[in-house]
């Protein structure tokens, strides 16, 4: 863990596996839709419109998947003091958030012509709202402190509270009756969507993960290069004697 | 303790009285955020007629009877219990016997009146051949999937 944390070797690390991350997803996600759009059979409830699933289940995966990284990443800040694992958690924020908002469009756009509604006050549908929510909330708490550090502090802790509605999204269509079904691939009796549903669907969840890696690493890489701007007019500042005023007259800063 | 072992407990300790509190929570809570009764817990509860609830569960064959004007009748069965609804309107693609529904509306004299009636489908995807090739072979576990799927159907009340 520390080996990594250090940002030097983040820049080395990510670099490297920049490139790859991006061609997987784009072959990856390629390769779902197609099979998913095109290949892969119609329902035998829903016909065509079961379609969509392709691009909903991968994008409410990906809701759960980013707040669990952003509740991990944040309480490593919290108890490591990890400058990158406070830069992993602002990072990973936005990129949940859009995955939940982009779950919840296209779930209430599956939900108009299956169930008949855009939108019902469900246990499911609620909790993924309230995720949505969270990422807001840890969003703006974050960039509400003068002091950044601050800033993080409480957003990591908002964060970490906010973990407690992961566990209920993902079993809300267990413990409560719901017009949500229950899971059709990760339960415990195995999946009950036939195979050639289920691989584009594979294929676009693993899409879609190393997606968040790609732009989670050009996210933290940004943040990392922008410290070291800052640092370095820190410095520049504390050294050099600056034009404050703007009218050609340096005034040092020093005494 | 180091500072650092110290904010670990204090993170997991916080975690759990939280995972606790939120449990509680929601089991105190339960009764609103069910989405809908079984037809068996309407008759237990003996709802009121003033109350708008939604009763869920499947629609039972060979009780959709249409009439004119877009009024339907069809039952909603849980396998125990039987409430008879009434509806009005344009129904969901997915509407059909044996069908997951569930029903928004006022029972009056034993009797659903629907305002709005939703589809539920099960979590089961497969393509039509297969599930043409499933009903031929015997092997069709619509109606029990679609039991278990809504848990509390004929009493049975969620963990």
């Amino acid at each position: 863990m520390h080996r990594f944390a250090n940002p030097n070797r983040f820049m080395q690390i990510s670099g490297a596996l920049l490139p790859w991350t991006a061609a997987s997803t784009v072959l990856l996600v390629a390769a779902g839709l197609y099979l998913g759009l095109f290949r892969a059979p119609p329902d035998y409830q829903q016909g065509e419109s079961v379609r969509i699933m392709y691009v909903h289940v991968p994008t409410s995966w990906m809701a759960m998947f980013c707040y669990t990284f952003l509740a991990g990443s944040a309480a490593v800040g919290l108890i490591w003091k990890h400058p990158l694992a406070d830069l992993s958690a602002k990072a990973a924020a936005p990129i949940g958030a859009c995955f939940t908002l982009l779950a919840l469009a296209t779930g209430s756009l599956w939900g108009k012509p299956m169930w008949g509604t855009w939108w019902e006050w469900d246990a499911r549908l609620t909790s993924v709202l309230v995720l949505f929510f969270l990422y807001l909330g840890y969003i703006a708490l974050v960039n509400a402190f003068d002091d950044p550090t601050r800033g993080v502090r409480a957003g990591s802790i908002l964060a970490l509270v906010g973990f407690v509605n992961v566990p209920i999204i993902k079993f809300s269509v267990d413990w409560w009756n719901t017009l949500h079904q229950p899971a059709s691939v990760f339960r415990m009796d195995g999946p009950t969507i036939h195979t050639s549903m289920l691989i584009p669907l594979l294929l676009m969840g693993v899409g879609f993960t190393t997606y968040f890696f790609w732009v989670w690493m050009l996210r933290v890489r940004t943040e990392i290069v922008a410290g070291k701007i800052r640092a370095h007019r820190r410095r520049q500042v504390q050294r050099a004697p600056v034009d404050f005023a703007g009218d050609g007259r340096a005034v040092s800063t020093e005494g | 303790m180091k500072p650092k072992r110290r904010r670990l407990t204090f993170v997991l300790i916080g975690l759990a009285l939280l995972g606790a509190a939120a449990a509680l929570a929601l089991s105190a809570f339960e009764e609103s955020i069910v989405f809908f009764y079984s037809p068996s817990e309407v008759r237990e509860k003996t709802v009121g007629e003033e109350r708008r609830i939604r009763v869920g569960g499947l629609v039972e064959e060979g009780s959709i009877e249409r009439a004119e004007g877009g009024l339907v009748r069809f039952r909603i069965t849980d396998m125990a219990e039987v409430v008879p609804v009434v509806y009005t309107g344009i129904l969901p693609d997915l509407f059909r016997e044996g069908q997951g529904v569930v029903a928004e509306g006022r029972l009056t004299n034993g009797v659903f009146r629907a305002d709005e009636v939703l589809a539920r489908h099960d979590e089961n995807y497969m393509p039509p051949e297969v599930a043409d090739a499933l009903k031929k072979s015997g092997q069709w576990q619509h109606m029990e999937r679609a039991l278990q799927e809504s848990g509390q159907m004929a009493g049975e009340t969620a963990p």
